[in-house]
């Protein structure tokens, strides 16, 4: 194979530092990966998984069961928002309109915005100026305002990949444009939502800087909306910084890594089910 | 009949709402942290804010100066290394890579953008601290391991997937002709790549390279867990440093009256900076498309 390279020093350098470089790329991620395991899968222990945190157990639960409910209230939130509006830039938008084009811009913005930008404006607006206070509707709202490009994107681009003859053929049978829409289009696009949807859950589940000042940090499952509590993404970021839990924090670590291969494969496997079709 | 037509605007109207939240999110999100950070900054005057050295919000000293010099060092530093890599490994996944591999790797790679930033910041503070700490030591230019190499190396690691993604997309997207001319004149694998194809995506790289500047500018958790975020200008790169993202989440928990403003208009600051990237990202892909 080093062969074609006789005679040509400079391209068998650029072919080295190309490998190297993709070496470099792959060793890191793996470094990274075995590296929390190996430390934090002994610390996974029982007392780690109780109901209450104390500070002598250092539970991760409540902060689990509390990731589970943000989650669920963004996507509540952001999802049909999301869906509906793409439905509107693909289905009944005429091309080529400005407002369109507006549409477009704010979304673009809203993808660059870093997640500390997301977190003051909460803070400014729906823990302050609503008056929610540090609470679970606060941070899921926020979340709902970050994720909203990223279900409009997969939408739209899952309702683009649905054929033209799909419409016509329930134009033709008398359907009319919202029949058809909610019946035709919608069902054949379900795959390439749940995968975008899926990817949502991927940034809400390591969320941290948009949500210390708007869900607030108390280590107990709330009982209401409007009750502040810590996901497991705030909960390893308060072990770590204060250092004085850090066996608890490698496990945490664990936990939160699992969550997320668990969520890319499951987007994975979605994909390419729609792939498939 | 009618109430079927009726239903038909309705929903039409519900959709057209719907589209219409963005636009008013980015409205709400512009006007509030504006209103908010814009009085302090005229209060201590926008060259003191801007060009001020010293941040000791105890003595009413309000200067971010060193915060966004903080923020650009970081960011300059995590280009340093991310840039190449990612560049040559984005080359390698779209011209060098085996069939068999390919879709494990783009799979790790996917899970290296998916990999939360406390994650990525906890490990920096267990692995690369020490690791910067004992190289210092042994060279005997000190510094504890919290310092803009630190925070460089880490950030340079997080902004991979995003510049290997947009870099490999448009590199695929070059018509394969270019590369069979090239070899057709005698070109190696190597000259093709890096003398016709590469140049011919340049813009889509330039596009991925600008999207790493805005992840690592906008980084947050990661940076606050190994930058060590002092205050003030840094003499050296094993010195810690604070970024303006690091500045708003380490006091905004118990600051109070202009403090408090401060650092809202240390938000905008960044909001600006974030702005001015999109814009210019937005004006790449469009030159793109016209191209």
């Amino acid at each position: 194979m080093l062969k074609k390279y006789k005679g040509h020093p400079g391209s068998l350098v650029v072919m080295l530092l190309v490998v190297g470089a993709a070496l470099i790329t792959f060793t890191v991620l793996l470094f990274l990966v075995a590296y929390v395991l190996i430390k934090g899968v002994p610390h996974l222990r029982p007392s780690l998984f109780s109901l209450y945190y104390t500070s002598e157990n250092v539970s991760l639960m409540p902060a689990l069961i509390n990731t589970v409910l943000m989650t669920l209230l963004s996507l509540v939130i952001a999802v049909p928002i999301g869906v509906f509006s793409a439905i509107f830039l693909v289905e009944y938008a005429k091309k080529g309109n400005r407002f369109i084009g507006l549409i477009r811009l704010t979304t673009e913005t809203l993808t660059g915005i870093p997640s500390i930008i997301y977190g003051l404006f909460g803070m400014l607006f729906f823990v302050t100026t609503c008056g929610f206070g540090f609470s679970l509707l606060a941070g899921a709202l926020t979340l709902a305002i970050m994720i909203l490009p990223l279900v409009m994107k997969t939408t739209e681009e899952a309702l683009k990949s649905v054929p033209d003859s799909f419409r016509e053929g329930s134009f033709g049978l008398g359907a009319g444009k919202l029949r058809t829409v909610f019946k035709v289009v919608l069902p054949s696009a379900i795959p390439g939502i749940l995968a975008g949807i899926i990817l949502a859950t991927g940034r809400i589940v390591g969320e941290t800087a948009a949500l210390i000042y708007t869900a607030g940090t108390v280590a107990k499952v709330p009982t209401s909306v409007m009750e502040s509590g810590r996901t497991l993404a705030v909960h390893m970021y308060n072990l770590s910084s204060e250092g004085l839990h850090m066996d608890q924090a490698y496990a945490t670590a664990v936990v939160l890594l699992a969550l997320v291969l668990g969520i890319n494969t499951l987007s994975g496997f979605v994909a390419k089910k729609l792939t498939k079709v | 009949m009618k109430l079927n037509k009726f239903k038909e605007y309705f929903m039409q109207g519900v959709f057209f709402l719907a589209a219409c939240v963005s636009i008013l999110a980015v409205a709400i999100i512009c006007y509030f942290l504006f209103e908010g950070g814009l009085p302090a900054i005229l209060k201590i005057g926008p060259l003191k804010f801007l060009g001020g050295q010293v941040w000791r919000p105890n003595n009413d000293m309000y200067g971010i100066f060193p915060m966004i010099v903080g923020s650009l060092y970081v960011t300059a530093g995590a280009l340093l290394f991310g840039v190449p890599i990612g560049i040559l490994t984005s080359v390698f996944m779209a011209m060098y890579c085996p069939k068999v591999l390919y879709r494990p790797l783009k799979t790790a790679i996917e899970l290296l953008a998916g990999i939360p930033s406390v994650v990525y910041g906890f490990f920096g503070l267990v692995v690369l601290v020490p690791a910067i700490r004992s190289i210092g030591r042994t060279l005997g230019l000190g510094g504890n391991g919290n310092s803009i190499l630190t925070a460089s190396l880490l950030l340079g690691m997080m902004i991979l997937p995003t510049i290997i993604g947009v870099t490999e997309s448009a590199i695929r997207a070059v018509p394969s002709y270019y590369y069979e001319g090239a070899l057709a004149l005698g070109a190696t694998h190597e000259r093709a790549i890096f003398r016709t194809v590469l140049p011919a995506a340049k813009s889509g790289v330039v596009a991925g390279v600008v999207l790493g500047v805005g992840r690592a500018i906008g980084e947050t958790m990661a940076v606050i867990m190994v930058a060590g975020n002092q205050p003030r200008l840094p003499n050296g790169l094993l010195r810690g440093i604070r970024t303006l993202t690091a500045n708003i989440v380490l006091e905004m928990g118990y600051a109070t009256d202009l403090h408090r403003e401060a650092l809202i208009a240390t938000g905008v600051v960044l909001f600006v900076f974030i702005l001015l990237i999109n814009v210019s990202v937005s004006l790449l892909n469009r030159r793109d498309k016209n191209a």
